[in-house]
């Protein structure tokens, strides 16, 4: 017909085309997998760097550097034991999670099943913004508003008020100087409050209406329907929840730099000055000199970096293990 | 049957004021939390708004025990980000398109997904030391290079979360209609699917950068922090969150007002930003 001299040229052009495209695809393709390969290798090159960069202490000082707690960066003597930050990062995280998971779950509980539906939304959206401000912020805040309140209140009542009570006045011996280990956890807990809130309200979420309905219809009262429920359905959900936030609560840095005090010892008072690992690290290792110092705090942050590595990985694994059930 | 009878009869109020308990736990619960909100805005406001001035924006930090500003801090801040999005951006979008386009079902894609989410929350500290390592030792110093790399870090995988989420949005038959008009893929993928899922993408982008602006344990011995003015990319440069933790563990009341004047402005921006992101997704998830 008319156009078949112009097939046969757009032919010719056509293959041109095709084979510029297919060239084109198979770059833009590669690209994207190996920016995919660039995330899988961000781990294992924080894991290589980090085992790298702490051979030199793990070596020189071996299991002692789980054990000690003489942490003296003093040139002439150079003795690095990892104990104290690494009780200072267990007992803050601790106390952390004692306090936000109640609170957390309250809020959640709140918003799904007590807030009327107008408010639900903004109340919602301001816990949220609590996980947005900077983790600095917390800290200048702990250091300037919450530390001294605490110090008053924990010097003329909680410290008098323990004081016979053979146990607690070993936990709360004082004087309290405001900054110290229980400060740090009662940070690290509004900090990672607004996670377990937000986690906990999307996974009760995901229990169906037609459950507790069914419960309501028995006559069940709002705590029968969480209790029996709700807890029941989400648990696992709600514990993936928790130990994200845990995992942010071992390596938080500023928040707990500014209220911990930084003393490296191990002390029974949760009132006393402590340290932490990422504290200790965020605080000296600009200024460490000595190849030793660096090491010992570069094998500090593999530590931690194993732990929370441990901890988050389990997490995910059950929200994960979560959503595949509330999900098809 | 008279126990019997006493105990039925409680029953019900027994439930009832367990309940009452249960649901003001609760209440308290949220308005603990509100108030710690409060209290914190509160206390930025109170203490920062009083040293908001133009000295603030156009002064740089003053040395110990006189007046100045915060526009070295400001713009290194500024730079810094910039560099983490420009590095981590594109990245992160890549690695998102090849889980959701090309590599949806392969099997490395639950592992990249699996790593990703872990480096979502990995101490901010550990990605100082690792870019410390890897870019400061072999530069041989302190740049705002390195602190901008660490920041990259940050903004990567959560470029790569909310770029995989917006893309597995996307309805097939869109990628359909085009490949069956002849769209090669990678056309495919960048006028069809990038275009419907923009909105997502912008918003992953603005909260990786709220969550970058804040950052401070990456940058302490990766930027350094600097009191003079600088824009060079191979020195030490100041950034907000370092001069505030600087000025504000220090004795001096004009570095600690200015301090506070800093947190404000910080405060201020995060929040306004991850206000945004939240409208642009509820302007695009409504009618």
């Amino acid at each position: 017909m008319v156009n078949i001299p112009m097939s046969s040229v757009s032919v010719a052009s056509r293959d041109l085309a095709v084979k510029r495209f297919a060239a084109r695809d198979a770059v833009f393709r590669l690209l994207t997998r190996s920016a995919a390969y660039l995330v899988l290798t961000l781990l294992g090159g924080f894991l290589v760097t980090l085992v790298v960069g702490s051979w030199l202490a793990l070596s020189t000082f071996g299991v002692s550097f789980f054990t000690s707690q003489s942490w003296n960066p003093n040139p002439d003597i150079l003795k690095f034991g990892a104990l104290a930050p690494i009780y200072g990062t267990l007992v803050t995280s601790a106390i952390a999670m004692v306090l936000a998971v109640p609170v957390g779950l309250g809020i959640a509980i709140f918003l799904t099943e007590l807030c009327p539906l107008r408010l639900r939304r903004s109340i919602g959206t301001a816990i949220e913004l609590l996980a947005g401000v900077p983790s600095i912020i917390y800290g200048m805040w702990g250091l300037f508003v919450l530390a001294p309140v605490l110090q008053n209140l924990e010097n003329s009542y909680l410290v008098p008020a323990v004081a016979e009570i053979p146990v607690l006045s070993t936990i709360f011996a004082g004087p309290s100087y405001g900054q110290g280990v229980l400060t740090a956890g009662i940070i690290l807990a509004i900090m990672v409050l607004p996670f377990i809130a937000a986690v906990s309200r999307d996974v009760f979420e995901t229990v169906p209406p037609v459950l507790k309905e069914a419960a309501f219809g028995l006559g069940a009262t709002t705590r029968e329907v969480v209790r029996k429920v709700v807890l029941p359905y989400s648990r696992v959900g709600v514990i993936g929840g928790a130990m994200l936030a845990l995992g942010r609560a071992l390596g938080e840095t500023m928040a707990v730099t500014f209220v911990i005090g930084n003393d490296p010892k191990v002390r029974a008072s949760l009132l006393a000055p402590g340290t932490t690992i990422s504290s200790s690290i965020a605080n000296e290792f600009a200024e460490a000199k000595d190849a030793m110092h660096s090491s010992a705090l570069v094998a500090l942050g593999l530590i931690l970096f194993v732990i929370t590595l441990i901890v988050l990985a389990a997490a995910r694994l059950m929200l994960l293990r979560m959503s595949k059930r509330s999900g098809v | 049957m008279q126990p019997a009878q006493s105990r039925s009869s409680s029953l019900p109020a027994r439930r009832k004021s367990a309940n009452a308990i249960f649901q003001g736990l609760c209440y308290l619960a949220t308005a603990l939390g509100l108030t710690a909100l409060c209290l914190i805005l509160g206390s930025l406001l109170y203490n920062g708004i009083g040293g908001l001035s133009w000295r603030v924006f156009t002064e740089i930090t003053p040395g110990p025990g006189s007046e100045g500003g915060l526009l070295n801090a400001i713009v290194g801040s500024l730079i810094m980000t910039v560099l983490g999005v420009a590095i981590g951006t594109p990245i992160g979008i890549l690695a998102g398109t090849f889980m959701a386009e090309y590599g949806r079902y392969e099997r490395i894609t639950p592992v990249v997904r699996f790593i990703n989410d872990i480096l979502l929350s990995a101490p901010s500290i550990i990605i100082g030391l690792f870019v410390y390592e890897l870019v400061v030792v072999p530069m041989g110093g302190f740049s705002a290079l390195a602190g901008g790399a660490a920041l990259a870090v940050i903004v990567i995988p959560v470029v790569v979360r909310t770029t995989e989420d917006m893309l597995l949005l996307v309805p097939s038959q869109l990628r359909e209609a085009a490949a069956s008009i002849g769209a090669p893929r990678s056309v495919i993928i960048r006028s069809v699917c990038y275009k419907a899922a923009q909105a997502g993408i912008v918003t992953g982008i603005l909260l990786a950068i709220a969550r970058v602006s804040g950052e401070t344990a990456p940058l302490l011995f990766t930027a350094l922090g600097n009191l003079n003015f600088s824009l060079s990319l191979t020195s030490p440069m100041a950034s907000l969150p370092l001069t505030i933790n600087q000025f504000a563990s220090s004795a001096y009341p004009e570095w600690q007002s200015l301090a506070w004047t800093g947190a404000l402005i910080i405060t201020a921006a995060v929040l306004l930003l991850s206000i945004t992101a939240r409208l642009l997704v509820s302007k695009r998830s409504g009618p």
